[in-house]
């Protein structure tokens, strides 16, 4: 049975920016980048070197651990440099990209096949690492049997790309991708949409699965705050999930037979001149995404949207599941008693300051923290914003303490970072929970191995 | 601004490594980040952070307490006047009268403690906390106008250092500070503390006819009676706060417009709040109701007074607002502050109607919940724990 949800606690940040529905185009990105730090706990094997010709959809690398997940080239072109940092950990695999694609032959998928003969295609051809799994918010492992897989049909962070728009006239590749899908899992096939927008078109020609309607505030749109709702985990079990834009990687794999990372992507944020929509291939040079767009001044730009996308430097690239660039202004100035000042540009969300009067109100916040890390001392704050039946702070504490135990008993197995951003946002102490969480998934998925 | 910001930028080499200053940068630390909020950039997770921090929250609880403070000036002046016979004093001199018996608490309250707060900064090298801004004011709030500076300042010197140093500091410590300061007060020096001699100040006088410096709570447990003559303190007077009693305990008018202050704001926890005057006046119910069976006619007098009167009598409300509700110290999850403030109003009140050694219970009555709070927390995160695990069932085997 289809369900409906209501969520309470959460928070909608209203920021400028919000790109307007309109796709521009842009001049080509000049080279394309594969961040192994997309993808946490990955140990990447290097399968090309520094001069190697690749194919749009060819392995780059593959995952020491099991050598069968490979990460696949977004363009073909030039492999220009493998970047390597402390420890020689490999930070980015650049590759400057042929003026006309060229991409690598798929295989018809094995539609009368089993899950490991579908599985098998997928890693064959390059579309593991959209398949993703909780508990630890990581490829998924295909050793594993799912009890279920989330789609969720909506992105309920500030600015995100609207799916809706992002994936019109889709709804055959995405029909054809979650066929695919349902190839994976002996349960069912969620997908949840925003139960205040009407059904979302993309979703029409799929059959065969269940939509869930989900009420209320960001982080509605988590794929974690859907599991946990519809479906806890428990110890031992997992779900999969893979993004809407994904599925219709993999129905664009399935029926076109080729490896096509475009997507329509955001350019949002209050940094932004003309906030719109670009098409974009994943790894993509932002800067050529934000020319002559940016406004004057200190710019920090974003892969993904502001509360879990990454700082992506003046040269960063388009992360694997984002479809957002997000610009605001660096905030690096100190402020002249600004613990005291009512200046109703700032945004809280208790009542100390006037940000309550006007709820509606866009905000142009910059990066500064406002304050400095402190201790645990406030209570009842993340759970404003944290719609989970847990207990935030003492699962984060479980956490800062390394107890593997406590953090299994106090649900570590349901959330991921990103289910924190909001707290880490609201916190007073202006703790790094993303961070922290990150840490204990870490530890408990090392424990677990 | 730009005067100030440039000192501190020409001051601060000295203060960091390789200056003459270097140890002592948490200091300077402390300075510079009240007269500035820093720079700081996010450097993980969320991009954008809530205006709020530590120094915000601590500064509107101080706002909140403020009403209390001014009307303590007042309320000490006042009594002093009607003490010596001169009720018609002018307010000008009633306030500066009190201003000048109270200030200097203050003074000593902040200079001890901060003091303290910075040594122990910089000898752990870690920076300064904001948590002592609120302690410093509530310690002052809570004493008797008459107790001498000097213990004050011991009490001060117990509650910052065994009461939360030797925890960790700001967010570690299990007792509310300034409750840790008057509890020492009150058992080291209790002639100092409470009877009939302590909450009104009548130096340079003799006092009236017939006058007793008692609180209303000492005359109830002495006599069943609020007043000399029950009339002497009308309803008015106790919501008012034209009362004796600690400093600034005893407006409820002042204690209310914190609370609303600190409800509003949504720093302080409203459930605490709720919930402890939902036990007080429960335990009030109880004592009108056995009233009648007990054999002293004072204890009959005081199990009989009506039982909201408890709400307005005594420091209820002030402890209940803002030592109650202290995040620190208190219960940590919903449920759990549910439990926490009810038992907060049920004992308070209980100790005080029972207990003739403690004529108020709201302070033992905190600090008792305040130990119990870890253990009502760790119930109420066990069965959200339970309920997980009870989710688990045996999954039949698949292929």
């Amino acid at each position: 049975m289809s369900k409906e949800v209501r969520i309470k606690r959460g928070l909608n940040l209203k920021l400028k920016g919000k790109a307007e529905k309109q796709i521009h185009s842009i001049g080509a990105p000049s080279v394309y980048a594969l961040l192994p730090i997309d993808f946490p706990g990955l140990t990447p094997k290097m399968l090309v070197k520094e001069g190697d010709e690749v194919r749009a959809g060819q392995p780059v690398f593959c995952d020491k651990r099991d050598e069968r997940i490979v990460y696949c080239a977004p363009v073909s072109g030039e492999v220009a440099s493998i970047d390597r940092g402390p420890k020689r950990i490999i930070e980015a695999v650049r590759i400057l990209p042929d003026s006309e694609q060229k991409y690598e032959e798929v295989p018809n998928w094995p539609a009368q096949g089993k899950k490991e003969e579908v599985q098998q295609w997928l890693m064959a051809c390059g579309a593991w690492p959209f398949v993703r799994q909780r508990p630890y918010a990581v490829v998924a492992d295909p050793a594993q049997t799912p009890k279920s897989i989330h789609i969720s049909c909506f992105n309920s962070a500030p600015l995100a790309a609207d799916l809706e728009f992002a994936l019109h006239s889709m709804e055959g590749l995405f029909a054809a991708g979650v066929e695919v899908l349902k190839k994976l899992t002996p349960g069912k096939i969620h997908l949840n949409v925003d139960g205040s927008e009407a059904t979302p078109r993309f979703i029409s020609e799929t059959k065969g699965v269940e939509v869930n309607r989900f009420f209320g505030p960001h982080p509605a749109s988590n794929i974690g705050v859907q599991i946990h709702h519809l479906d806890p985990l428990n110890k031992g079990e997992v779900v999969w999930y893979v993004q809407p834009q994904d599925v219709v990687l993999i129905g664009r794999l399935a029926n076109e037979h080729r490896y096509e990372t475009e997507r329509t992507a955001a350019v949002c944020g209050s940094g932004v001149d003309k906030p719109h929509y670009v098409k974009a291939r994943i790894g993509a040079q932002l800067l050529p995404l934000l020319h002559n767009n940016l406004k004057p001044g200190k710019q920090r730009v974003i892969s993904g949207d502001v509360l879990t996308g990454r700082k992506a430097g003046s040269e960063g690239f388009l992360g694997t599941y984002h479809a957002q660039v997000t610009v605001i202004p660096e905030g690096d100035q100190p402020e002249f008693f600004g613990w005291l000042s009512l200046d109703p540009k700032k945004f809280s969300i208790s009542r100390t300051l006037f940000a309550w009067l006007n709820p509606n109100k866009e905000y142009e916040l910059d990066t500064n923290m406002h304050g400095e890390e402190r201790a645990f001392v406030v209570s009842g704050e993340y759970e404003k914003v944290f719609p989970f039946d847990l207990y935030p702070v003492p699962l984060i504490k479980a956490i800062m303490a390394e107890d593997i135990d406590r953090m299994e008993r106090l649900g570590i197995y349901e959330v991921a970072e990103e289910d924190f951003a909001l707290c880490e946002v609201v916190c007073t102490s202006k703790l790094p929970l993303q961070e922290t969480v990150r840490h204990g998934l870490d530890l408990v998925r090392k424990e677990m191995m | 601004m730009k005067a100030a910001r440039s000192f501190f930028d020409s001051v601060r080499p000295h203060f960091e490594k390789g200056g003459k200053w270097e140890k002592f940068y948490p200091a300077y630390d402390a300075f510079e980040t009240f007269a500035f909020v820093p720079g700081h950039t996010a450097h993980s997770g969320a991009h954008v952070r809530d205006a709020i921090d530590l120094k915000r929250t601590m500064v509107t609880v101080i706002f909140a307490m403020i009403p209390c403070l001014l009307f303590g000036m007042y309320n000490v002046g006042l009594q002093h006047f009607r003490a010596l016979g001169q009720p018609d004093a002018a307010f000008l001199d009633m306030f500066l009268f009190g201003a000048l018996k109270v200030m200097p608490m203050v003074v000593v309250s902040y200079a001890v403690g901060l003091g303290i707060e910075f040594a122990f900064a910089i000898v752990k090298k870690h920076s300064i906390n904001e948590g002592y801004l609120v302690s410093g004011m509530l310690i002052p709030l809570i004493m008797p106008v008459d107790i001498p500076l000097w213990m004050v300042a011991v009490s001060t010197v117990f509650a910052v250092v065994i009461g939360k140093e030797v925890f960790g500091g700001t967010g570690m410590n299990i007792l509310n500070p300034a409750l840790t300061a008057r509890a020492f007060a009150f058992f080291a020096y209790p002639s100092w503390m409470s009877g009939d001699k302590v909450w009104v100040n009548t130096s340079g006088g003799t006092v009236v006819d017939g006058y007793s410096g008692s609180t209303i709570l000492g005359n109830l447990a002495v006599t069943g009676k609020a007043g000399v003559g029950y009339a002497d303190w009308s309803m008015a007077e106790m919501v008012i706060g034209t009362i004796p009693g600690s400093i600034g305990e005893t407006s409820k008018i002042a204690v209310a417009i914190g609370a609303f202050i600190l409800l509003w704001t949504g720093i302080a926890s409203w459930r605490i709040m709720l919930m402890s005057a939902l036990g007080a006046l429960s335990m009030g119910l109880i004592f009108n109701a056995f009233s009648g069976i007990v054999p002293s006619p004072e204890m009959q007098g005081y199990l009989g007074i009506p039982f909201w009167q408890h709400l307005i009598i005594g420091s209820w409300a002030f402890a209940t607002v803002f030592m109650a509700t202290d995040p620190v110290s208190g219960a940590q999850t919903n449920t759990g502050k549910l439990w926490y403030g009810f038992l907060i109003g049920f004992f308070g009140i209980m100790i005080r109607v029972f207990n003739p050694a403690y004529p108020e219970g709201m302070m033992l009555a905190i600090l008792l919940m305040n130990v119990f709070a870890p253990l009502i927390d760790h119930y109420v995160i066990e069965a959200n724990v339970r309920k997980r695990l009870k989710r688990v069932q045996p999954v039949p085997a698949k292929a």
